[in-house]
């Protein structure tokens, strides 16, 4: 495919793909859980951009994109967020218990923080 | 020009998306990624979906952003300065690559062999929008057509809350979340004084032009969310206690209405959430308007999470 060829549909398809590896990545890769959640979140928008592309493409009637892709992206985001903000209040609550903010095992040496 | 564009959006998505897996900092890395929010929001524009990039703009690189922030400063604080960085095993690393390069390879793949010409919807969602009264499809998809998956969502985002609420510890359940930082700086108090008034304003158009142009409840009501936490921040107006009567009727409020105009259909337009034609609209727009304080109190109460104050008495 030569680049003159390729749409933007097609292009920010890929870019969706490119996003959601990388953001798989920093879920399976990273120790720290808040850069998992920053991680999830990219995965997250790299499908929605797919699902964009999807929507661009079924451009029809007048509409710069089929409508109905578009309205459960939008539904996505929204429990996407929603998902974090519970993630969020775990790791906050596993910290305050803990003093970590990491699943991995603790580095030898350490002890864990009283619960305050 | 369009394509270059294009190219220079996607390549900064995809770098700041690298730049998120690689730095060592997590605030650096939340920063980024609330640039990567913005930037997806263009992005949005240029495939034609401007509900999304606003919904993105607000919700996915704002208050995203902001839950993130606050929970980098909450650890930060907390964490003994133990300053070096983390290290990933190496061979797990390899593998994570490898795995996440066969994921994006794969869905590289799927679009590129999209089929041509393309399906859609738009037709049979444009065909039936007069009955609805509305001249936004989308809308008419997330309250007409599909209001069933809307009407689930809203009940997915207060599940979250409780399921936020429930990490109260036990002394402090019903209390207030405390948001107000010990010394706000000025410019936050002067912003939290002067932008709400237009924050209002904006959201109160949105909800209405939503109907027949881009806007709607989520993007009403996560811009009011994000002007109530503005406000909470500055300190300018404490947050309600959780077990206020009145905060968890009007967060129950949006959803039960729904629901009631829901089964309401059975008995006047013969189904769940079907709307009998000549008042269509007007129930549409009640919804909308129930759900938006609805959504706007319960993003707010997400991000500022579980009480930390105990009840007053």
């Amino acid at each position: 495919m030569t680049l003159a060829a390729l749409d933007s549909a097609t292009l920010f398809g890929l870019c969706g793909a490119a996003l959601a590896g990388i953001g798989l990545f920093v879920v399976i890769a990273h120790p720290g859980l808040l850069r998992r959640l920053v991680g999830f979140n990219i995965l997250g928008a790299g499908i929605f951009m797919v699902f964009g592309a999807v929507a661009r493409r079924g451009a029809a009637a007048g509409l710069p994109g089929d409508p109905v892709p578009q309205a459960m992206v939008i539904t996505g985001i929204v429990v996407a967020f929603s998902a974090s903000a519970l993630a969020v209040a775990l790791l906050r609550r596993l910290f305050d218990l803990t003093g970590r903010d990491s699943l991995e095992p603790p580095a030898a040496g350490k002890t864990p923080r009283a619960e305050s | 020009m369009n394509l270059l564009l294009d190219l220079a959006l996607v390549a900064w998505l995809v770098v700041l998306a690298l730049h998120v897996a690689r730095t060592g900092d997590d605030r650096n890395a939340i920063v980024a990624f609330i640039a990567f929010g913005l930037l997806l929001g263009l992005a949005w524009t240029r495939l034609g979906a401007i509900d999304v990039a606003l919904t993105e703009a607000a919700i996915g690189g704002g208050i995203t952003g902001l839950l993130l922030l606050r929970a980098e400063a909450h650890l930060r604080r907390g964490r003994q300065a133990d300053g070096a960085p983390r290290q990933g095993g190496g061979a797990k690393t390899i593998v994570a690559a490898l795995a996440s390069a066969v994921v994006a390879l794969g869905l590289g793949l799927a679009v590129l062999a999209f089929p041509s010409p393309a399906p859609t919807l738009a037709q049979p969602a444009l065909a039936a929008i007069d009955a609805t009264g509305l001249g936004n499809p989308v809308t008419a998809v997330l309250l007409a057509y599909r209001a069933l998956d809307t009407l689930l969502e809203k009940v997915v985002v207060l599940l979250a809350l409780l399921g936020v609420w429930a990490l109260t510890p036990d002394n402090l359940w019903g209390g207030a979340p405390e948001l107000k930082e010990a010394n706000p700086p000025q410019p936050l108090l002067y912003l939290a004084r002067t932008l709400p008034p237009f924050g209002v304003l904006i959201a109160v158009y949105m909800v209405w032009v939503g109907a027949d142009a881009p806007g709607g409840t989520f993007q009403a009501g996560s811009i009011l969310a994000a002007m109530w936490l503005l406000v909470m921040l500055a300190g300018l107006s404490p947050a309600p206690e959780t077990r206020s009567r009145l905060l968890r009727l009007l967060l129950v409020g949006g959803p039960a209405l729904f629901f009631a105009i829901g089964f309401l259909g059975f008995a006047v337009a013969g189904g769940f959430l079907a709307y009998p034609k000549p008042l269509a609209k007007a129930l549409i727009v009640g919804i909308e308007a129930a759900l938006t304080v609805a959504i706007a109190l319960a993003l707010g109460l997400l991000v500022a999470g579980p009480s930390n104050k105990a009840p007053a008495r």
